[in-house]
C-alpha cells in the first residue's frame, strides 16, 4: 500500500501543471482502485492552533513545534497528570547523597531509521537541550558530569543536590528534552536541525510537509509502547490509526464548516464566539481537555520611568481587574477563571496571596492615591497593542482604560505581533523606540514553577523582557531549588508569590481555557495540555 | 515584432533590478525580527542574538544584499529563515493551486461575461442591459468572503454537493480537483464577470456606433456575425487588457478566497511570510509577481495585433 502511495506521490510531483494535470486526470481513471485501497486506512485530519513552520523543537518555544516534537520524538522521563515524573524511555535510580542519577534505557527502543537508541544519543540530546532550556541551564550549572557508561546507561552526576531534576527533565513545556540521534543532537543549539529522525510513536513524512499548510505523520510500526494507561506525556503511547495529518486553516469559520461537513476530525482550539455553531451538531463534541489552560499577564519595563518606581507599579496593578480583562477577552465565564496565583490555579504551588484587588475588580481610588504618593509626573506609559493576534487584542484596551481612570497618561500604540516581539527586545527609552508595558499569555505548565517561569528571573539585563534587577527573587529561587519536599517547595513558592505581588514583577490577569471540538468518530483522546494522538481511534 | 519582443524582455532587467533593491531595503527598514519568531516567547536577549548571527542577520546590509543577489544570479532563491525549506520548493508547492484556480476563474468569467456584455450592448437600454448592469454593481459591491460563505452554506452544508474546503491537484482526479475548485472559482468569478461584462458592454457600445457596423448591417450580414466577428473583434483590445490584468491579480494571490476555502496558494504564503518577516520568501514572491506582471503585459500587448491589425510593432 505504501508503494502505491509513493507511486501516486511521484506521479503528482511530475504532473503538477494545470494543462498536463487536467489531461493526466482523464488518463488516470484507473487510479480509482488505488484510492479505494488508501481509503481503508485510518487517517485523522486535525486543524491545529497554528501552522508548523519550525521543525526543531529545541530551537524554539513555539507550542506547535513542541507538539510536533511529542509526535516524532520520545523523552526519557515524563510528568503525568498528577505532576509526578514517570519513566518513559528510561527508568532511574538515585544515589543516597542525591548527587548521582543513573538512567537505564528500556529494551527495544529504535529510531525511525532502524538504529537502536543508545545512551550516547540521550547524552548528546540532553546537552543540546541544556544549552537552550532555562530549567536545563539550572541543572547544568550544578552538573559535575553527564556520561553514557554503556549503550543503555546514562550517569548524571551533580555537584550539589537538585531535587527538582526529574520534574525538570520530565516537563512538557516549554522545551522538553526530546531524544534525537547523536549525529543530529551534536550540532549547534542555535541552528535548527535538518534531520528529523526520532524514536517516537509517529514518523514525520518529510516529502508531504508543506510549511504552514500541512504536515503528515505515519504510525511508527516499530514503536513499543510502555505498559500502562497514558497519562499526559507518560504511560503507554499506543497508536491506533495509520496517519495523522495536521492542517492549518487560517479562517476559523472554514475549520468549523469543515468539521460539520466531516472533512476534518478535530479542531485544537475553537474561538469561543463560534461555539454555538458546533454545539447544534450531533456529530461533533465540544470539550475541554486541558483544565489548566492559559494565564494572561502584563509585564512592565523596569528600566525606565514610570515603572522603575515600585509604587507606580503597585498603583497600576491596583487599577486592574481580572474580571474585566477576562470578560472582554473570552466573554463566556464557563471558559475563564479569576485567579490570583502566579503559578496558576489548579497546580500544586498555587497560592493567591496579594492578589485581592486584581480578583475583586480593581481599586481605582486606591490606585489614584498610590500614584499621588509615588509622585507620578504624568510620564507617558507606552503600551504596545498587537492587532493581529485574537487572544492578545483585548487586554491592552481594557488595561488602558483602567490605567487612564487611575490617572496614568497612557500612550497605546497599535502594531502587529512581530513588531511587538521585536520592540519588546529593545532596551531603548520608551520615547525612542522602547516601551513600558505589554501583555502576553502563557500555558500554565510554562509558569507553574519558579524554576521555569520566565517572569521570575531578577538578573537585570539577562532577565526576560522588562529586565528587573531583583536580588531577593534570585535568593528565593535558589531556596526553591534546594527545597527537597513538596511542603518545603510550597512554603517557598508562597513567599515568591507574596514577593511578586509586592514588587509587581508581573501582573497575573487570570486563567482561561480553550475548548476543542472533535468528530464523534474519534474515541479515546486523553486529557492533556499537549494535544496528543496516541490512544485515539477513529471508528466509522 | 521579434525586435519588439526582445526589447521588451530586455527591459525587464532594469525593472527587476530596481524592484530587488527596493524590496530588500524596504524589508530591512520594517520593524520585525525573524529570530524572535523562531525562538519563541521564552528566548533571552542573548539567545536571540545567537540565532540572528547564525542566520546572517547581523551581517552589514551590503553583505546581506550581495549574498542574496549572488544566489539569485545562480537561480537560487535561498532558504526560508523560519522553516529552513528552500524557497523554490515552497513556491513550487504553492504556485499550482493558485495558477489552476486563476485559469479556471478567468476562463469561467470570460465565458459568462463576454456574452453578457455583448447582450447588454446589443440590447442597449432594455431590461437585459439593466439586468447585466445590476449584476455588475452587485458583483462589485458584495465582499468576496461573504459570497464565499454563502456558497459554502448552500452548496456544501445544506445541499452537501461539494466539499467545504481544500485543494486537490488535477492529477488526483478531475472530479477531486473540480469539486474543490468550483466554489472558489465561482466566488472569484462574481467579481471578474462584473468587471469584464462592464468593459465588454462599454467597448461594444462604442464600436456598434461605428460606420462600418452600419454598413455591414445594411449589406445584410447576419446579426451574430456583425456582433461577434465585426464588433467584438474590434472591441477586444480593452477587454483583453482587463482580462490580462485580472489574471495577473489572481496569480498575485487572492488571499481572502484562499483563506475562506483553505487553498494552499501563494497569496497565503506571502501573507504568512510577511507576518513572520521571512525575508527570502517575501523577496522571492515579490520578484516573481513583478516578473509575472511584466510577462502578462507583454502577452496582452502582443495579442493586440491579432485583434486589431492596424497595430504594428
Amino acid at each position: 500500500m505504501l508503494r502505491i502511495q509513493k507511486t501516486l506521490n511521484q506521479f503528482r510531483g511530475h504532473t503538477r501543471g494545470a494543462v498536463t494535470g487536467i489531461m493526466a486526470a482523464a488518463l488516470l481513471a484507473g487510479t480509482g482502485v488505488a484510492t479505494q485501497a488508501l481509503a481503508q486506512e485510518k487517517t485523522i485530519t486535525a486543524v491545529m492552533h497554528s501552522g508548523l513552520r519550525v521543525l526543531d523543537p529545541i530551537i524554539t518555544t513555539a507550542h506547535i513545534s513542541r507538539n510536533h516534537g511529542y509526535m516524532i520524538y520520545d523523552v526519557l522521563v515524563a510528568v503525568d497528570e498528577n505532576f509526578q515524573p514517570q519513566p518513559q524511555m528510561a527508568d532511574w535510580t538515585i544515589s543516597d547523597d542525591n548527587l548521582t542519577y543513573t538512567f537505564t534505557l528500556r529494551d527495544g527502543l529504535k529510531f525511525h531509521d532502524g538504529a537502536p537508541v543508545t545512551a550516547a544519543d540521550a547524552v548528546a540530546s540532553l546537552k543540546r537541550w541544556g544549552e537552550k532550556d532555562s530549567g536545563g541551564q539550572l541543572i547544568f550549572d550544578v552538573t559535575e558530569s553527564l556520561e553514557a557508561t554503556d549503550d543503555k546507561t546514562i550517569v548524571w552526576t551533580l555537584k550539589e543536590p537538585f531535587p527538582a531534576l526529574l520534574d525538570t527533565v520530565g516537563k512538557q513545556s516549554a522545551l522538553p528534552p526530546f531524544i534525537m540521534p547523536e549525529r543530529v543532537a551534536s550540532g549547534s543549539a542555535d541552528e535548527a536541525v535538518t534531520d528529523y529522525t526520532g524514536s517516537g510513536p509517529f514518523v514525520f513524512v518529510e516529502e508531504e510537509y508543506q510549511p504552514g499548510v500541512s504536515v503528515t505523520y505515519r504510525k511508527n510500526e516499530d514503536y513499543v509502547p510502555r505498559e500502562g494507561a497514558p497519562s499526559w506525556m507518560a504511560g503507554g503511547k499506543e497508536v491506533k490509526v495509520d496517519t495523522v495529518r495536521w492542517v492549518t486553516m487560517p479562517d476559523a469559520q472554514t475549520a468549523i464548516n469543515a468539521l460539520l461537513s466531516g472533512e476534518i476530525d478535530y479542531i485544537e482550539q475553537v474561538q469561543i464566539d463560534l461555539l454555538p455553531l458546533l454545539e447544534a451538531s450531533e456529530d461533533v463534541v465540544v470539550e475541554t481537555r486541558d483544565d489548566l489552560g492559559y494565564q494572561t499577564i502584563g509585564r512592565m519595563n523596569f528600566k525606565y520611568p514610570p515603572f522603575d518606581n515600585k509604587k507606580v507599579r503597585q498603583a497600576a496593578m491596583m487599577a486592574l481587574s481580572q474580571e474585566d480583562v477576562l470578560a472582554t477577552l473570552i466573554g463566556n465565564p464557563q471558559y475563564y477563571k479569576v485567579c490570583g496565583a502566579i503559578f496558576g490555579c489548579g497546580t500544586p504551588l498555587a497560592d493567591e496571596t496579594g492578589s485581592e484587588t486584581l480578583t475583586s475588580g480593581g481599586d481605582i481610588e486606591g490606585a489614584k492615591k498610590l500614584l499621588e504618593e509615588a509622585g507620578y509626573d504624568n510620564t507617558p506609559v507606552v503600551l504596545m497593542q498587537p492587532t493581529d493576534v485574537v487572544s492578545l487584542t483585548a487586554q491592552p484596551v481594557v488595561a488602558a482604560q483602567a490605567l487612564r481612570q487611575a490617572g496614568f497618561n497612557v500612550d497605546m500604540q497599535a502594531m502587529d505581533w512581530q513588531t511587538l516581539v521585536t520592540r519588546r527586545a529593545s532596551q531603548a527609552k520608551p520615547s525612542e523606540g522602547g516601551w513600558n508595558l505589554f501583555f502576553t499569555n502563557w500555558m500554565v505548565p510554562e509558569i507553574n514553577s519558579p524554576l521555569i517561569s520566565p517572569m521570575l528571573n531578577g538578573r537585570g539585563d539577562d532577565a526576560w523582557f522588562g529586565w528587573p534587577e531583583d536580588q531577593k527573587i534570585e535568593e528565593l529561587r535558589a531556596e526553591f531549588i534546594k527545597a527537597d519536599t513538596p511542603e518545603k517547595q510550597k512554603e517557598v513558592a508562597a513567599r515568591i508569590q507574596a514577593h511578586n505581588m509586592e514588587e509587581v514583577l508581573y501582573i497575573p490577569l487570570g486563567q482561561y481555557i480553550m475548548p476543542q471540538a472533535r468528530s464523534t468518530k474519534l474515541t479515546g483522546m486523553i486529557a492533556s495540555p499537549v494535544p496528543v494522538f496516541w490512544n485515539v481511534d477513529k471508528v466509522e | 515584432m521579434l525586435g519588439y519582443i526582445i526589447r521588451r524582455i530586455l527591459a525587464v532587467i532594469p525593472v527587476m533590478a530596481i524592484v530587488a533593491v527596493f524590496v530588500f531595503l524596504l524589508l530591512r527598514l520594517t520593524p520585525g525580527d525573524p529570530a524572535a519568531i523562531i525562538a519563541g516567547d521564552m528566548a533571552t536577549p542573548a539567545q536571540l542574538e545567537r540565532i540572528r548571527t547564525s542566520l546572517g542577520l547581523n551581517d552589514p546590509l551590503h553583505v546581506q544584499f550581495i549574498t542574496w543577489v549572488g544566489l539569485l544570479l545562480q537561480g537560487e532563491l535561498g532558504t526560508s529563515l523560519i522553516s529552513n525549506t528552500p524557497v523554490t520548493s515552497m513556491i513550487g508547492q504553492r504556485i499550482w493551486p493558485t495558477f489552476n484556480i486563476a485559469v479556471l476563474t478567468i476562463v469561467l468569467s470570460v465565458l459568462i461575461a463576454v456574452p453578457m456584455g455583448v447582450l447588454a450592448a446589443w440590447r442597449h437600454r432594455t431590461w437585459a442591459d439593466y439586468a447585466v448592469m445590476a449584476f455588475s454593481v452587485l458583483g462589485f459591491s458584495i465582499p468576496v468572503f461573504v459570497i464565499g460563505y454563502i456558497f459554502i452554506q448552500v452548496f456544501s452544508l445544506e445541499l452537501r454537493w461539494l466539499p467545504v474546503q481544500g485543494y486537490k491537484a488535477p492529477s488526483e482526479g478531475l472530479w477531486a480537483f473540480l469539486s474543490r475548485a468550483i466554489l472558489p472559482c465561482l466566488t472569484l468569478a462574481t467579481i471578474y464577470v462584473a468587471l469584464i461584462a462592464r468593459m465588454t458592454r462599454a467597448s461594444m457600445l462604442e464600436v456598434l456606433g461605428e460606420d462600418y457596423i452600419r454598413t455591414a448591417r445594411a449589406k445584410g450580414v447576419a446579426e451574430q456575425i456583425v456582433l461577434f466577428r465585426h464588433a467584438l473583434r474590434n472591441a477586444a483590445v480593452p477587454i483583453m487588457t482587463i482580462i490580462g490584468t485580472g489574471f495577473a491579480l489572481l496569480i498575485g494571490g487572492v488571499v481572502v478566497t484562499e483563506s475562506v476555502f483553505n487553498i494552499p496558494g501563494i497569496g497565503r504564503l506571502t501573507v504568512d511570510a510577511v507576518l513572520a518577516r521571512d525575508y527570502p520568501v517575501i523577496q522571492a514572491m515579490i520578484l516573481l509577481t513583478s516578473a509575472l506582471y511584466v510577462f502578462i503585459n507583454l502577452v496582452i500587448d502582443l495579442s493586440y495585433t491579432f485583434f486589431d491589425p492596424r497595430i504594428r510593432y
